[in-house]
């Protein structure tokens, strides 16, 4: 019954666009963003109508149209589901000339995403997709990988459960593009520090809501570590209902978020999530920066604060105007390849993610931080929950060129 | 010792979580079986006051201070309550006609309410805690059993069981029955027909809400909470056999084992597991295992 109300959903967030169609004169001058994500699921508080705001945040600073050029901003839900998504994405280019994709968090839709874009010769930036394939085996020259990907996640939380006596692992994995993904970089990090994995269960995705069959085979296997390859809601039930089920009692079993948004800490409440460690490349109480742009970005819908997904989409669209600013509207709707090279030819910088660069793979290179949740007694505000527990470098957080299997020319 | 390949410890805690969950689902078919049975209404709105179930109770708990306890009576009336209004302005039009028009209703009620929920609270999920005096755990030897698990099992179990006795035994339950099978001749003997239908509507929603109240310390309270279940219910009523009491709460329980020895053996299916039980039975009992064709 979901296929009925998303299908409608999807029909009515494509129609608006219809109108537009007479205005070919402006169209030349014109810069189409899509915003594909989830508008109605397990990831759209990390997502959703909050990237939308993020985007339209940018596009206003980046002074763009006040010189003469204009910006449009559509969006759609893909559901969570590859078809869906596709669809989206092949009517946007061929009909209503969208120029460039934003966002597209789940992994299998980003693939999807990845190779029609490619195929058109349009600008894919996602923000919202874990999966280091995008610049791995499936990389492509018009796509860039803007937020974090599995990869660093695996280095940097991963890397600090083996380093603290995390030996022996038990995969909990959403049986899809990006849960494989996340646990096949954490076992490689894993087995290449001296550990072992003693096994792993895939679970259905979506539609999962109890996950304490799955945590009681990990806890029947006496792993040291229950890495959780998953995400969103998943993981909130999957955190929740370990405690419940006292998997942790005694500290012989840890449990290792190894994809935690802080909407998904919000959820939990500071009582459950309390201790866990978790990597994210940007969290709004980091610095000056981070606060004020924060600030700027005002009431976010559902009154959360701005994810990294979210910050992520801020953050792309900023450069990738700046890209057009420099190389000129029409140069840039002519070919996404182009603009792409000019995004990797120019350094990044913004309030969100400090000075940053691209690769010649399509890898957003920027600094990643090992987050502790704080205790309720430490929190002093509403949203006030990580503590820093370590950062690394941006040469250092993502994997390194070459080792990805990407067949991209370096530049 | 191991059966089956898979260490008994581990097994018996499968079963045991299944009957847990088969607790959730017997709940909320057996709400749904009461509408169908007495309106011949599919209720399709059901997984969406469920879901209102345990959003009252957050409400109850940060807006008012109403702990677990007062919310597991509140809450039910409460959404009862709007589960009448509901009946009274809109489903009630809809008796004379074909079920279709029943299930299109409830489905676009329950799109509607989902989406102002999601609207105002967002999809992730609000934090409810175990109730004080449910907390911790037993120690079973094979498994550590959340009390608070123990306690759904328990009192849904009661549930059905009182549900059962109040339609199969009691004078009101004959009334209900008759009126079902006869609705002109009930009204003939001075029952009020129309407004049994409404409380009859009213109870089945307050038995959602009440799941929904069970459900909110172990899931996270979020507006998708009910249509992730409800499309499982649905196939358990089917199963069930559909109007069928005793029917869909024995069904209940026992897919609730059923996914929950697939999760062990083969998890990836552990999705599907209860359409395909769903295909089998329709294709060798079309009416349901319980039904009266």
């Amino acid at each position: 019954m979901n296929l009925n109300r998303r299908t409608i959903l999807s029909a009515a967030a494509a129609t608006p666009l219809l109108g537009a169609r007479g205005a070919r004169a402006q169209a030349a001058n014109t810069i189409r963003i899509g915003i594909l994500n989830d508008q109605s699921g397990l990831y759209r508080d990390l997502s959703g109508p909050g990237s939308t705001q993020a985007v339209r945040m940018a596009i206003q600073e980046s002074g763009i149209t006040q010189r003469g050029v204009n910006v449009e901003v559509v969006q759609a839900d893909h559901q969570n589901r590859p078809d869906v998504g596709a669809t989206v994405v092949r009517q946007w280019i061929d009909r209503d000339n969208v120029d460039v994709i934003v966002d597209v968090p789940t992994s299998s839709v980003a693939l999807a995403v990845n190779t029609i874009v490619r195929e058109k010769n349009k600008v894919f930036l996602n923000s919202g997709a874990a999966t280091s394939d995008l610049t791995g085996a499936a990389c492509s020259p018009n796509t860039i990988h803007w937020t974090y990907d599995t990869w660093m996640l695996a280095r940097s939380t991963g890397g600090a459960m083996v380093r603290a006596g995390g030996q022996t692992w038990f995969f909990i994995t959403a049986d899809y593009a990006f849960g494989h993904a996340l646990e096949r970089d954490t076992a490689e990090f894993v087995r290449s520090a001296g550990g072992r994995v003693l096994g792993q269960v895939r679970t259905p995705f979506p539609g999962t809501t109890d996950f304490s069959s799955f945590l009681l085979q990990a806890q029947a296997s006496r792993a040291q570590v229950v890495g959780l390859a998953n995400a969103g809601g998943d993981t909130i039930n999957s955190i929740k209902q370990a405690a419940e089920f006292g998997l942790t009692r005694g500290g012989r079993t840890k449990l290792a978020g190894l994809l935690v948004f802080i909407t998904d800490v919000h959820s939990l409440g500071l009582q459950t999530a309390q201790g866990l460690v978790l990597t994210e490349t940007f969290y709004w109480d980091l610095n000056d920066k981070t606060r004020a742009f924060t600030t700027r970005l005002g009431a976010m819908p559902g009154n959360i604060k701005p994810s990294m997904v979210q910050a992520g989409c801020y953050s792309a669209v900023l450069h990738y105007l700046k890209a057009v600013g420099d190389m000129g509207v029409s140069a840039a709707k002519a070919s996404g390849l182009e603009a792409v090279n000019r995004m990797k030819a120019m350094p990044t910088d913004d309030d969100a993610f400090g000075p940053g660069s691209v690769r010649s793979d399509g890898r957003k290179l920027h600094p990643s931080y090992l987050f502790e949740v704080k205790t309720p007694a430490e929190s002093r505000a509403p949203w006030d929950y990580y503590k820093l527990l370590g950062t690394t470098a941006a040469t250092d957080s993502f994997r390194p060129l070459g080792e990805g299997g990407c067949t991209l020319p370096r530049s | 010792m191991d059966l089956f390949g898979i260490p008994a410890p581990l097994l018996f805690g499968q079963l045991l979580l299944g009957l847990i969950n088969g607790a959730f689902y017997a709940l909320l078919s057996l709400g749904l079986a009461v509408i169908f049975g007495m309106l011949n209404v599919i209720n399709f709105t059901h997984g969406a006051q469920f879901m209102m179930g345990a959003f009252v109770a957050w409400m109850l708990l940060n807006w008012l201070g109403i702990g677990y306890w007062g919310a597991l009576i509140l809450a039910p009336i409460i959404v009862g309550i709007t589960g009448i209004i509901l009946e009274r302005l809109m489903i009630a039009k809809l008796y004379k006609l074909d079920h279709l028009y029943g299930l299109l209703l409830t489905f676009g009620l329950g799109l509607i309410i989902e989406g102002l929920f999601r609207n105002e609270f967002g999809s992730s999920g609000l934090p409810y805690r175990i109730p004080a005096e449910l907390t911790g755990a037993w120690d079973l030897g094979f498994m550590f059993m959340p009390v608070y698990r123990g306690w759904v099992v328990v009192v849904a179990f009661v549930m059905c069981l009182a549900t059962w006795l109040v339609i199969e035994k009691t004078k009101i339950g004959s009334y209900l029955r008759a009126a079902t099978e006869n609705p002109a001749l009930v009204q003939a003997f001075g029952i009020n027909v129309p407004r049994m239908m409404t409380l009859t509507y009213g109870a089945g929603v307050a038995l959602a809400a009440f799941a929904g109240v069970l459900a909110a310390p172990i899931y996270s309270v979020n507006p998708q909470m009910g249509s992730n279940l409800i499309i499982i219910v649905f196939a358990v009523v089917v199963i069930g056999g559909m109007g069928s009491i005793l029917g869909s709460v024995l069904t209940g329980f026992g897919l609730g084992v059923i996914e929950g020895l697939t999760k062990v053996f083969y998890p990836e299916a552990s999705s599907t597991v209860i359409f395909v039980v769903m295909a089998i039975v329709l294709l060798a009992r079309p009416a349901g295992l319980f039904g009266r064709s």
